[in-house]
């Protein structure tokens, strides 16, 4: 459903992304690998436009979303985002971050939001949370509800930046159980990460980025176990045995 | 009667211990009653009020004769208008021209009105409030004299602080990370939406105590309003002095500044302590 044709990014000079041709299928997770500043985080963030590609298109169901004449916001509705730091709003409570963008959007009453909120912070465990404000939550807790956030405008894809990152390692567990189920229901997402063996485990597909292009992609267990280029071979040997 | 050189001399010697006295005790002045003033109008020249014509007598003849205090408090009333009527335009004012210019930087542009926002901020803190509140009254508004001249100040100083809290309220867009308008829009929500709902609630907190500075200044600077036949409490005062040939008033004037800067000086600290323990529960310290 995600199609990305031809994708070229750059910062000033810097080419970031060059030449970039991939497809993500409805119900497919495809964790996207690669050391730092192969452009990962970028190719993620061209998908959903928060950056503009430089070049080359990125079609959302048939849509080029690159267009200038394409309503971006009716697609970012469909597509969910999380980030490395979270990005909370600290105004305002766990049930506000998770409501807002509905009520704003009028995509539902406040009493189905708010319905809906509790539904997603119980999935998240975090039920109990649901009036306090996001800095008295550990960060494990805070990109759960980030999670919960994105969750509730009911979107066909999600789109994970570094989701655990920016987390204390016994964080990191809870976080990626609720990427994991999020998974198992078929939830079609793309997530950048540098949890090899979350990615081995979860992802259905894998993308091996390296200075802006795709070096290598295929199943889990062909990429992390064969990997067929020496750039892919010297990163996984790198990263595995740490 | 005194002849004039006696006079002066009883005037220089009363101004002096006046001065002294109100130094460290303007607040007590108001105050006093006429029989504490005697007092010490008996303890500082040997003399009673009666005999001297002293300060009990003074105070009688600039506030109480007359009913002149209501003039004060006419003043204080138009002062206190103009204020906040200056300080809700400003603030509407300066809202919008933080966000046109901020959302230029952005990449939301709109280069007729970013460049005219950028205009409008540079005049307005490039020439002294007096001239802006001369030129607004007697040029802008020059043909229309039905229009009572408070309501032309209090737009003029609005017009005035619009310029600054311009820049107060972009320097509170600026201080609110990339990672909130990101987060809104990925949500779906529009500029404008993420703005409102998510970047200014947080920039507008970050920037109250500026903003109150940018309001105990502009409270005292509605004192330039007389100017333009405002008779807001400075000339309130100085029109007391006028007829009583008393400098008095004028530090009753100085006093009522002083409580009302102080009151929304103790006002912010109150809200600054607020907004500190709900970021102390937020944060989880307490």
């Amino acid at each position: 459903m995600i199609e990305v044709v031809d994708l070229c990014k750059d910062f000033g000079d810097i080419r970031v992304l060059d030449g970039i041709n991939m497809r993500i299928e409805n119900g497919e997770q495809v964790a996207i690998i690669g050391p730092s500043g192969s452009g990962k985080s970028t190719l993620l963030r061209c998908l959903n436009l928060l950056e503009r590609p430089t070049s080359g298109q990125v079609i959302v169901d048939g849509i080029d979303i690159t267009d200038p004449k394409t309503n971006i916001n009716l697609i970012r509705r469909r597509m969910g985002m999380v980030f490395q730091s979270f990005n909370l709003f600290p105004h305002l409570s766990v049930k506000n971050n998770i409501t807002l963008a509905p009520l704003q959007l009028k995509l539902a009453t406040k009493a189905e939001a708010e319905e809906r909120a509790a539904e997603l912070l119980r999935r998240v465990g975090l039920l109990d949370k649901i009036n306090e404000f996001p800095q008295r939550l550990s960060g494990g807790q805070q990109q759960r509800v980030a999670i919960a956030r994105s969750l509730a405008m009911r979107p066909e894809v999600m789109l994970f930046d570094e989701p655990t990152s920016a987390l204390d390692p016994e964080m990191i567990r809870e976080v990626l159980d609720v990427i994991r189920d999020l998974a198992a229901e078929g939830m079609t997402m793309a997530i950048v990460t540098h949890e090899m063996y979350f990615a081995r485990d979860v992802a259905s597909r894998v993308i091996f980025l390296d200075q802006g292009q795709i070096a290598e992609e295929g199943p889990p267990e062909q990429v992390f176990k064969n990997p067929q280029g020496e750039r892919t071979k010297a990163f996984l040997a790198q990263v595995l045995i740490n | 009667m005194w002849d004039s050189l006696e006079l002066r001399r009883r005037q220089r010697r009363r101004s002096l211990y006046r001065w002294l006295l109100s130094m460290p005790a303007v607040l007590p002045l108001l105050f006093f009653t006429g029989e504490n003033v005697a007092a010490l109008n008996t303890i500082f020249v040997g003399q009673s009020a009666e005999q001297s014509g002293g300060i009990a007598e003074e105070f009688y003849r600039n506030f109480i004769e007359g009913g002149r205090y209501m003039w004060l408090l006419d003043g204080l009333l138009l002062t206190l208008f103009m204020s906040a009527m200056a300080a809700l335009i400003g603030m509407i004012i300066g809202l919008i021209l933080s966000v046109i210019r901020v959302s230029y930087r952005a990449g939301v542009r709109i280069p007729i009105l970013n460049a005219l926002a950028g205009a409008y901020i540079a005049v307005i803190r490039g020439t002294p409030v007096m001239v802006q509140l001369l030129i607004i009254y007697f040029s802008i508004f020059g043909n229309l004299t039905d229009i009572p001249p408070v309501l032309v100040a209090g737009l003029a100083f609005g017009i005035n602080s619009g310029g600054y809290m311009a820049e107060i309220f972009r320097a509170g867009i600026e201080s609110i990370g990339v990672g909130q308008t990101e987060a809104g829009r990925s949500l779906g929500l529009s500029y404008g939406q993420t703005m409102r709902r998510i970047i200014l609630p947080q920039a507008i907190r970050n920037v109250l105590p500026t903003m109150f500075n940018e309001f105990i200044t502009l409270l005292k600077e509605t004192s330039v309003a007389g100017f333009i036949a405002v008779d807001d409490l400075t000339r309130a005062g100085n029109n007391i002095r006028s007829k009583t040939w008393s400098n008095q008033p004028l530090y009753a004037v100085a006093l009522i500044y002083l409580v009302l800067v102080l009151g929304l000086t103790r006002l912010l600290s109150v809200l600054e302590k607020r907004m500190r323990r709900s970021d102390r529960r937020a944060t989880g310290t307490d």
